[in-house]
């Protein structure tokens, strides 16, 4: 087997070598997951690619085993969910862990765009790996919003009525957009319908442009907890064994919690006022999202405008896609940028802010908060960033991955 | 080179529509569906709920404090100045003020504003309130505060008799 990059592998199975002379898969495996070169500081942020793939794939896996159970009509849905929690074999496990499951895949992706962020891996040349992670990350709020109306209880028809009245905030076409969307004039069974076909359908395009991630990703690399490039082999250890461990040492771990949830407190995540079947003519006193959807709710709430509020929403995704122009800072790492390093971190104080926000009803002193948390949510991205790159002083990068890693242990 | 690009694009379009076109209202839900409803039984200062369309309809036998309430608000106070009078006219142009009907979908994001059972909140305003995103309508089912930008919305209707209406 060949040992450094770049090199063609010498496969000594027969088989093997006859597929990959006409289809080089293997080849494809050995240089990209075996010894692709990678740096050999990783800390435990870096796991989490890895465990949200791994999420995925666990949720289109129980996500089919559903679909053969489920039927996607108004008066069947309700009883047909129930039907899998108490009649259908292990349909009690197969549900949970995909309830629980799309959680999970959130609290994977925001670590990992939270890994991103701090260690500025959306910097050149990884610009478009970033973008295609915020796409991933839209469709994966799509996919979990359509999946949450499947059940057909009251949260799940008042928060499809919700959100797809967003679109009604658009001038002129809005109504058309909204009805459009409905197929009719509410929330009703042909919205329920196209739900679960583009349901199914949303997962394999997220599978289409994580492999695009993955591309991008293995052109020039990993980003490092130092930030600064592998300058030579002394600054990298193969894929295999080293990642592929640690990656499956994470993922244990992260399933581990995932297990607590799924077989101890299957719903603690979710909202009882589910569990009654959809009513549309009595909205739930007091309606939410899903908890990864709190922050941005929180937002469209605190504008006290409807079209400006579904604005300020969609842009504090938006803001995501210019981030790499957005940060004028030439450091990537924020170990080494003594004041962005705590800006960073009041983001996330804010954004776990607004998430309780979003969990309050509108009212009382949430409004204001809201509001504040909002503000600057805005201004990190939009003031703070390309400010601050330019009168930092960040601190003495160090020579090499290697140099830094050996100081470290010296110490 | 122009021309066959044109034509390409024609072409796509063409075959878009129908893919785009399909998602919208088929012919039974668009089929013009109307309910009546018999007004007797409810009483003054009472208000039912019926479904039309899949939404909600609020009929409010209105009291004469509310309809002078509502006829007394100063249209420079209201976000969607629209008349008391004109939100009380049936389709054949007669106005009944003691009946006040609308489709009871809140103008924000499309909840159900509470205020038509005894024991609801009717929001600063004595009319509906919606719980989602906290907007206040008063007495005519007009917006007064909150994100709403628009007054609830008044179907079609007809009073066949004087106790009968048709909705739609």
């Amino acid at each position: 087997m060949a040992s450094s990059h770049g090199t063609p592998p010498v496969f000594n199975n027969k088989v093997i070598a006859w597929v990959d002379h006409r289809l080089p898969i293997f080849s494809y495996i050995e240089k990209e997951y075996h010894t692709f070169p990678t740096p050999r500081n990783f800390n435990y942020f870096w796991n989490f690619g890895a465990i949200a793939t791994v999420m995925l794939v666990l949720m289109i896996a129980t996500g089919i085993v559903l679909a053969t159970n489920y039927t996607p009509h108004v008066l069947m849905a309700f009883d047909a969910v129930e039907r899998i929690d108490r009649d259908v074999q292990q349909g009690w496990l197969i549900r949970d862990l995909h309830m629980n499951g799309a959680s999970f895949f959130f609290i994977a992706v925001y670590i990992h765009i939270f890994r991103g962020m701090y260690y500025g891996s959306y910097k050149a040349p990884r610009e478009l790996l970033w973008i295609l992670g915020v796409v991933i990350f839209l469709l994966m709020m799509a996919t979990a919003f359509m999946g949450y109306v499947l059940p057909w209880g009251q949260m799940s028809f008042w928060g499809a009525t919700v959100i797809t009245n967003l679109f009604s905030a658009i001038p002129i076409v809005g109504e058309s957009i909204v009805t459009w969307l409905w197929g009719g004039f509410a929330v009703d069974n042909p919205t329920l319908n196209r739900f679960f076909a583009l349901h199914y359908l949303l997962p394999f395009i997220i599978v289409a442009v994580v492999a695009l991630h993955v591309v991008a990703l293995h052109v020039h690399g990993s980003n490092n907890p130092t930030g600064i490039d592998p300058k030579g082999p002394q600054d990298t250890v193969p894929f295999h064994p080293y990642y592929t461990m640690k990656d499956g040492f994470g993922v244990v771990c992260f399933l581990i919690v995932f297990s607590v949830f799924v077989f101890f407190a299957p719903d603690y995540l979710g909202h009882p006022d589910n569990y009654i079947p959809a009513n549309p003519l009595v909205t739930p006193a007091h309606i939410v999202p899903e908890w990864y959807f709190l922050p941005f709710y929180a937002i469209l709430r605190a504008i006290p405008d409807k079209l400006g509020g579904v604005l300020a929403m969609f842009g504090a995704i938006a803001v995501l896609f210019v981030l790499p122009w957005l940060d004028t800072s030439r450091v990537r790492s924020c170990t080494f940028r003594p004041i962005y390093k705590w800006f960073m971190m009041f983001l996330v104080v804010d954004v776990i802010v607004l998430g309780i926000c979003g969990s309050k009803p509108a009212e009382g002193f949430w409004v204001p908060l809201s509001q504040l948390a909002t503000l600057y949510y805005f201004a990190h991205f939009l003031v703070l960033l390309p400010v601050l790159g330019k009168i930092e002083r960040p601190l003495p990068l160090p020579a090499s991955i290697a140099d830094s890693v050996l100081k470290k242990k010296a110490v | 080179m122009v021309a066959t690009g044109a034509l390409g694009a024609v072409g796509a379009a063409a075959v878009a529509w129908p893919f785009i076109n399909n998602l919208n209202p088929a012919a039974d839900t668009l089929a013009l569906s109307t309910i009546e409803v018999n007004v007797t039984p409810i009483a003054v200062g009472q208000a039912v709920t019926v479904k039309w369309r899949g939404k909600p309809v609020f009929i409010r036998h209105r009291t004469e404090a509310e309809i002078k309430e509502a006829e007394a608000v100063p249209m420079a106070q209201l976000p969607d100045p629209e008349t008391d009078n004109k939100r009380v006219t049936d389709t054949a142009k007669k106005v009944r003020p003691e009946w006040l009907i609308m489709i009871g979908v809140c103008t924000h994001l499309g909840c159900v504003p509470l205020g038509n059972k005894p024991g609801d909140p009717k929001g600063e305003f004595g009319g509906w309130f919606c719980p989602c995103h906290g907007s206040s309508y008063d007495t005519s089912g007009r917006i007064r505060k909150g994100p709403a930008p628009k007054n609830l919305v008044i179907p079609d209707y007809l009073f066949t008799s004087d106790s009968l209406v048709r909705i739609g």
